[in-house]
């Protein structure tokens, strides 16, 4: 009884939780003209999202997650203009698909220490990169993929100009996603996860089937990798080969280490910051927001990055 | 969904049609000023400055200002700047777009908010296709690999072998000079491919020393040329008889000077060189190495100084209505004469009718440029030509 008690005090909602997915939530109905970065924002999140599960609580470290990001993106833009135009039953085709080539990859990323995963991961993109690159017929190669007509969201609602559609329909995903995902870390199931990433051998002498758990966790990974490559493609209607490039999953890493791993908001927290630092500073200087842009990762670092997350964290776990 | 799109961004024009917005016409400049393409944008960015500083910034009673996005080289960023700027900033004008996919995902906002989009330095032909909004001021790669083959033909090469990188513009480079060369009655000896990362040359270049041709035509993209040439002389293949023909690219002005000698000799074909002999271009040259401690202008730096010139023009002729329509109808046809020479808009495509040059690298008052020696007049983008 213990065990499940502390389980279930685990899983309880925090009011500045509920908070915050209210304001998220809110924000769908403010006046126009910040959507489009809030949508930006979403995906991003969504992206360290899927990084966390497989890096924060499993301990499978990735150099190449947008692999299954540039995936779900041209499985979407692909299943739009020959499938179906509906934005949700793409979504979830493109989900079921990179998480069908996370199973199949992850017999390739678990064999090996950390430093052969940051390897075949990073091979892993590129050589997806490369496909999508000598397959112009199908993927536009290095113009794009273009002619996405999306259709209206549940058949109703037009993707506008102003992106409140298409922030509505990631925010209302992320969240989803995220609740399932809480569900998920929070069980018996995300429990043996952190086991494993603390000391494997231990796990499985304690009977933890380690590499099915892995290889269960680093699918669902993929799946949320590839719903947020999705969301990408048809809120903006194009893909370009630039979904699967190595910055995007050095951004995703970056924006999860601002966030902090090994905690589900630590994605949305890294994007917000990273996404709204980027706008910022590069409208003040077009040339030279790098420079700022480091020097705030170096201060993030001096100040010590867990010190500040220990403040939000204990309101938010 | 764009008609209730386009009934918004109505509804938007007559809600910022008040007094204080008459007098400002914004410009909307969209440009990589960071990430693979940064050069670029920096060229741009300077040339548009240069505009503004030798034109004044009031066009037919309005002041204009330009605001300036950094897309990182990142296409789906380029589009959700380019919305805000038209959402937000109410622009009259989408302009910049450094590479092709950051202009195609910008032609459906062109298109659903009818603000012209004028593109100053992406290459792929089928851009202007993309929306009827979007007007091109920099050029097209058949624009200057088709002279290339027709000049080549013309002055005894026979047989050539093509290299060019693995990617959408060198495909297009590599497929419109064989296609002409052919035509004309030439052999393609051997189609070469490199990949765009970490190029080796070497192993391409035995290929080519085997094969024996009488030129070989290459298209790199402009930061990739100096490591070609330099692998190209080592190999003597420079001596062994094989004429190096290409297009401007290779050379670009930028970069040229600190390519080293081995470049000297290399005959390619471009809209637009450093060196071309005009008045204007004399004194758009000094300003721009003027105001930007010496460097060079190339040929992206050209297109961002047409592509401003257009933008002034059609806000003359519209007497400073920033209607998208009645400015894109402006825009069809009109020509003038540029730094590169004398260059139009063609009414039908909305594309750059230009002269394209042929050069050969030769050291000028101890400098590198690309000397002009032969031109042919009113290149027209031959892969829109050919589907006439």
């Amino acid at each position: 009884m213990k065990a499940a008690d502390s389980l279930a005090r685990r899983a309880r909602w925090r009011w500045p939780e509920i908070v915050f997915w209210l304001l998220a939530l809110a924000a769908i109905a403010a006046p126009a003209g910040k959507h489009l970065i809030l949508n930006e924002i979403a995906i991003l999140a969504l992206f360290a999202l899927s990084l966390d599960l497989i890096l924060g609580y499993a301990g499978i470290i990735s150099l190449g997650h947008a692999a299954f990001f540039g995936f779900g993106a041209y499985a979407a833009g692909l299943i739009c203009k020959y499938a179906t135009a509906d934005p949700v039953l793409g979504l979830l085709l493109a989900m079921l698909l990179s998480a069908m080539l996370g199973l199949l990859t992850s017999l390739l990323v678990l064999r090996g220490s950390d430093l052969t995963r940051l390897m075949v991961t990073l091979g892993m993109a590129l050589v997806l990169h490369e496909i999508a690159n000598a397959l112009p017929q199908w993927t536009g190669g290095a113009d794009g993929l273009q002619g996405m007509a999306v259709g209206p969201l549940l058949g109703r609602f037009d993707f506008d100009l102003f992106g409140r559609t298409a922030y509505g329909y990631s925010i209302v995903t992320l969240f989803v996603l995220f609740v399932l995902a809480r569900r998920i870390v929070k069980s018996p199931f995300g429990v043996s996860l952190m086991a494993i990433r603390r000391n494997s051998l231990r796990a499985s002498a304690l009977g933890v089937p380690v590499n099915r758990r892995l290889i269960a966790v680093y699918a669902l990974g993929a799946a949320y990798a590839g719903a947020a490559g999705a969301l990408l493609a048809q809120t903006t209607a194009y893909v370009s080969l630039d979904v699967l490039e190595f910055n995007r999953s050095a951004d995703v890493l970056l924006t999860l280490i601002i966030g902090g791993t090994g905690w589900l908001y630590g994605g949305i927290v890294g994007a917000f910051v990273f996404k709204v630092l980027q706008d910022l500073l590069s409208s003040g200087a077009p040339q030279f927001w790098l420079f700022w842009l480091g020097l705030f990762l170096v201060v993030l670092a001096l100040v010590g990055r867990d010190r500040l997350h220990g403040l939000v964290r204990r309101a938010m776990p | 969904m764009l008609k209730r799109g386009m009934a918004a961004v109505a509804a938007l024009a007559l809600a910022s049609s008040g007094a204080a917005a008459q007098e400002t016409v914004k410009i909307g400049l969209v440009l990589p000023m960071t990430g693979q393409q940064a050069s670029t944008g920096k060229q741009i960015e300077a040339a548009v400055k240069l505009y503004q500083a030798q034109h004044g910034n009031m066009v037919a009673g309005k002041k204009i200002e330009v605001i300036l996005k950094d897309d990182t080289t990142v296409p789906d960023v380029t589009k959700r700047l380019a919305t805000e700027l038209v959402t937000n900033d109410k622009v009259a004008f989408l302009a910049g777009f450094g590479i092709t996919p950051s202009a195609m995902s910008t032609a459906p906002v062109a298109t659903q908010a009818k603000v012209p989009e004028i593109v100053m330095a992406a290459g792929t032909s089928s851009i202007t296709e993309a929306s009827p909004f979007i007007a091109r001021t920099s050029f097209t790669l058949a624009q200057s690999s088709v002279p290339m083959a027709e000049w080549a033909f013309k002055n005894g090469i026979k047989k050539v072998v093509t290299l060019v990188s693995d990617y959408g513009p060198g495909i297009d480079a590599e497929k419109s000079f064989s296609d002409k060369f052919k035509a004309d009655g030439g052999t393609i000896v051997e189609n070469l491919r490199i990949p765009m990362r970490s190029p080796d040359f070497s192993p391409v270049l035995q290929k080519v020393a085997d094969a024996k041709p009488d030129a070989l035509f290459v298209f790199v993209p402009s930061g990739t040329g100096a490591q070609f040439v330099k692998q190209f002389v080592e190999r003597g293949l420079d001596k062994s008889g094989v004429k190096l023909i290409a297009t401007g690219d290779v050379t670009d002005d930028d970069q040229l000077n600190g390519m080293g000698d081995a470049v000297v000799g290399v005959i390619n074909a471009h809209n637009y060189s450093a060196n071309h002999n005009s008045a204007l271009n004399k004194s758009f040259v000094e300003g721009f190495k003027k105001a930007n401690s010496g460097m060079r202008p190339n040929f992206m730096a050209v297109g961002g100084y047409d592509g401003m010139h257009l933008i002034y023009e059609a806000l003359k002729k519209t007497n400073g209505d920033t209607d998208g329509t009645k400015l894109m109808t402006a825009i069809k046809g009109m020509a003038w004469e540029s730094p590169r020479g004398p260059i139009s808009i063609d009414p039908d495509t909305r594309d750059i009718v230009q002269n394209i040059y042929i050069r050969k690298v030769q050291k000028v008052d101890g400098e590198l440029y690309n000397v002009e020696f032969d031109t042919i007049a009113n290149v027209k983008d031959p892969v829109k030509a050919a589907k006439k």
